[in-house]
Parts: structure tokens; C-alpha cells; sequence
């Protein structure tokens, strides 16, 4: 499987934020995005995943097959926001997001084991701290499979052993042969992940 | 998609929700009618399915701004468009209407034959009324999601979607008070309004997902 842009550009607003990106990813490969605030992280994750039309330039996904058509089709996207209901209960968070996103991989129980909520799925969302939801967000990469994660700040409000259980996570999907793009001011702890560094603020 | 669905009415049933505040509001609007025009139960009865209709189309234009704007806040609403390609957006938004209109609107349908015995109207006026508005009123839900999805990123969107969408609904109370009325005063039909109503909520339940679909994906910020 290939994951790769060529030229992008992306606007906000109708304001460039940044263009002229070009990477090729395949399988097991990671890329961290960095650079200064503004420097539009956020938005090309945004356009990479579709969110965001493209400026210019264009997002492939080659070699997913019938499955994974298309870029959005076979990507998780885990932005600032968690994706969860404060009013259901973690699992309830879980179970529907499994249900709608297809591609069943761990169960909800399995997957809140991994990043180590096992005992608290039966909370409303919205009694966790912020650790801990950004925790349950991570398990909902986890619940369906998809090849591709995006991720926009995955270990804010993390602590070091959170941080470090993610990386573990992280290296288990490219051992599968996942493709992961992170935007990030910290390290994540990935060896031999390229960098992407997008330059110049506004 | 049974797991959109499930999902959105356990929402709307959860406390916080304010499922009941469209129920109490056409409530007090009902309730207040027979103290203003007075004690003229001819009068009441005559204008009863009318102010039922009203009652009821105010009372569920609440709470529709919501729609959207809950999913846009917590961030579903990014994947729920990602997963487009796997769950066509329009067909996620009827969905999201239908539930809306279950936990909503169908509690006003429910209390409409105790509100019509405020108003004095006749047991057969009741009966149309009630199911006039039964078939009338996913229409108003599925204007108002396109109204929803236009102002979604709008903070205070809560009226702007009532005065867009208000327009388009008005055919849909026409026809409705057309119908319920006509199956209490003589000379007027039934069933010629009433088809038409019920075209209607075809014709919205087809065109509304779509539109708020496509003003949904060009919302991306």
C-alpha cells in the first residue's frame, strides 16, 4: 500500500496556510509532521483525510484494493476533538463507533484494556479526566481497522506512561503494515519516522 | 446505520437533553389559546386543528439547531463525514432526522389528542389532526436539517434556522391544517389535502438529507 501527496496546498479561509507538499509513504512507514503554530499541521491532516478540499495538488492511496478505495476511505482520523459523547458511557462510545466505522479489529473491552481503561467503560464519557479521554479516543483507533491513522496531537494531555503505551501502539500498527502521518510538537517516540517539517508561520 | 440510530435516541433520552422542552412549549402555547380568543367554544373548535398545527410546528423547530452542532462540537461530526464513502452522508443525515424526529417530534403527535380536548374539538377533528401532524411533521425535520447544517457552525444559529427554514414549511402547515380541518367542516375534503402533505414529506425526506448533506461538507473548517 502507497500513501503519498504531491503538491498539496491547503487554505483556511481562502488564505494559503502552506503548499508544495510532497511525500510518498508505504507500508510501515511513519511521518511527523512538525513546525511552528499556523504553520497549517492541522490542515493538512484535515486535507489528507478529505475534510478539507486541496488547493492544489492531489492525495493518492494506491494498493488498498476494493477496501480501501480512496484516502478517507481508509484512514483514521484522530483530531483535537475526541469524537465522543459525554453522555454515554465509554463502551456505549465504542461499541457505536465499531458499529458505524465497519472493520471490526479489537472488541471495546479489548481495546480500552490496551490503553489500560478497563475498569472505568462503564462511565459516562464525560467524568474522565482529560488523560483518560484522549486514552478512549485512542481506543477507537483500535475498535475498527484502518491502514491509514492521522493523527493531530495524538499525546496532548497524556502522561509519560500513557505516552510511552501509545508509542508501543503505534509500533505494533507499521509492524502490520499501517502508514501513520502525526502531527506533533513532541516527540512521539517513533524510531526511524521521517519528518515532515512545514515551514514559516503566518 | 441501526447503530446511528440507536445511538442518537439514547442521546436524546439521556438527562440534559430537552426532549420534553418541545412537549411543555406546545403545551403552554395550546394551553394559553382558550384564555385569550375566550369563552367561545365554536369559535375554539373552529380554530382548534389550526392552533394545533402551529403549536406543534414552533414547538419542533426547537432544539433543531442542535442537530449538527452537538456532533460538530465533540468532533463526530469530522468522521461521520469521513466515513462518507462507507455511509453516504445524506442517508447519515436521514438517519440523524429520523431519530430527531422520534425522540422530539413524536411525543408532540403523542400529546396532541389531549391538547385538541383543550380546544374543544371534536373527536374525529382530533383524529385528523393527530394524524396529519403524524404525517407532516418529519417534513419540518427535514427542512430543518438543511437550516441545521447551514448555520452549524454558527453559535447562537438557534433562530437563524427557524426564520430560514420557515419559508419552507409553510406548504407543509397549508396542507396540513387543509386536511385536518377538512375532515371536520363539511364541504371541505379530506383526502386531497392530506395526499399532498404526505407527498410532501416524501419529496423533503428525499431532498432535504441531500442538501444538508452537500451544505454539511462545504461547512469543513
Amino acid at each position: 500500500m502507497r500513501f503519498a501527496a504531491e503538491e498539496l496546498g491547503g487554505e483556511r479561509g481562502g488564505e494559503p496556510v502552506f503548499s508544495g507538499v510532497s511525500f510518498a509513504l508505504s507500508g510501515g512507514e511513519a511521518l511527523m509532521v512538525t513546525g511552528p503554530n499556523g504553520a497549517g499541521k492541522s490542515t493538512l491532516l484535515r486535507v489528507l483525510c478529505g475534510l478539507l478540499p486541496a488547493s492544489e495538488g492531489v492525495v493518492h492511496l494506491s494498493g488498498g484494493g476494493e477496501e480501501w478505495p480512496d484516502a478517507a476511505a481508509a484512514c483514521h482520523y484522530l483530531g483535537h476533538r475526541n469524537a465522543m459523547k459525554t453522555a454515554l458511557s465509554v463502551t456505549e462510545n465504542l461499541v457505536f463507533w465499531q458499529d458505524f466505522l465497519g472493520h471490526g479489529h479489537l472488541s471495546p473491552q479489548e481495546a480500552l484494556e490496551t490503553v489500560g481503561l478497563d475498569d472505568i467503560g462503564h462511565l459516562p464519557f464525560g467524568y474522565l479526566s482529560t488523560g483518560q479521554r484522549r486514552r478512549a479516543a485512542i481506543a477507537r483507533l483500535l475498535v475498527s481497522y484502518r491502514p491509514v491513522w492521522l493523527l493531530d496531537e495524538p499525546t496532548s494531555g497524556l502522561d509519560k506512561a500513557s505516552e510511552a503505551q501509545f508509542a508501543a501502539l503505534m509500533g505494533v500498527h507499521l509492524e502490520d503494515g499501517g502508514i501513520i502521518v502525526a502531527a506533533t510538537h513532541l516527540p512521539l517516540g517513533l524510531d526511524g519516522a521521517r519528518e515532515l517539517r512545514l515551514g514559516g508561520a503566518r | 446505520m441501526l447503530a446511528l440510530f440507536l445511538r442518537e435516541t439514547r442521546l436524546g433520552t439521556r438527562a440534559g437533553s430537552g426532549a420534553l422542552t418541545g412537549v411543555l412549549f406546545f403545551l403552554a402555547v395550546v394551553a394559553v389559546i382558550p384564555f385569550g380568543v375566550g369563552p367561545d367554544l365554536n369559535l375554539l373548535a373552529r380554530i382548534g386543528p389550526a392552533i394545533l398545527w402551529i403549536g406543534a410546528l414552533l414547538a419542533s423547530l426547537l432544539g433543531l439547531e442542535r442537530l449538527f452542532q452537538a456532533d460538530r462540537e465533540d468532533g463526530s461530526l469530522d468522521l461521520l463525514l469521513i466515513a462518507g464513502s462507507r455511509h453516504m452522508v445524506a442517508l447519515t443525515v436521514f438517519v440523524k432526522c429520523l431519530a430527531h424526529w422520534a425522540v422530539n417530534v413524536l411525543p408532540l403527535v403523542a400529546v396532541t389528542p389531549l391538547l385538541g380536548l383543550f380546544m374543544n374539538v371534536e373527536p374525529v377533528g382530533i383524529m385528523a389532526a393527530t394524524l396529519t401532524l403524524l404525517v407532516g411533521t418529519p417534513a419540518i425535520t427535514f427542512i430543518g436539517a438543511v437550516g441545521a447544517a447551514l448555520a452549524v457552525a454558527l453559535p447562537r444559529g438557534g433562530l437563524l434556522v427557524s426564520v430560514l427554514i420557515l419559508p419552507l414549511v409553510i406548504p407543509v402547515l397549508i396542507f396540513g391544517v387543509a386536511a385536518a380541518r377538512g375532515a371536520i367542516a363539511d364541504p371541505d375534503p379530506f383526502l386531497p389535502p392530506f395526499l399532498i402533505l404526505a407527498a410532501l414529506t416524501l419529496l423533503f425526506a428525499v431532498i432535504g438529507p441531500l442538501a444538508a448533506a452537500l451544505a454539511l461538507r462545504w461547512s469543513g473548517d
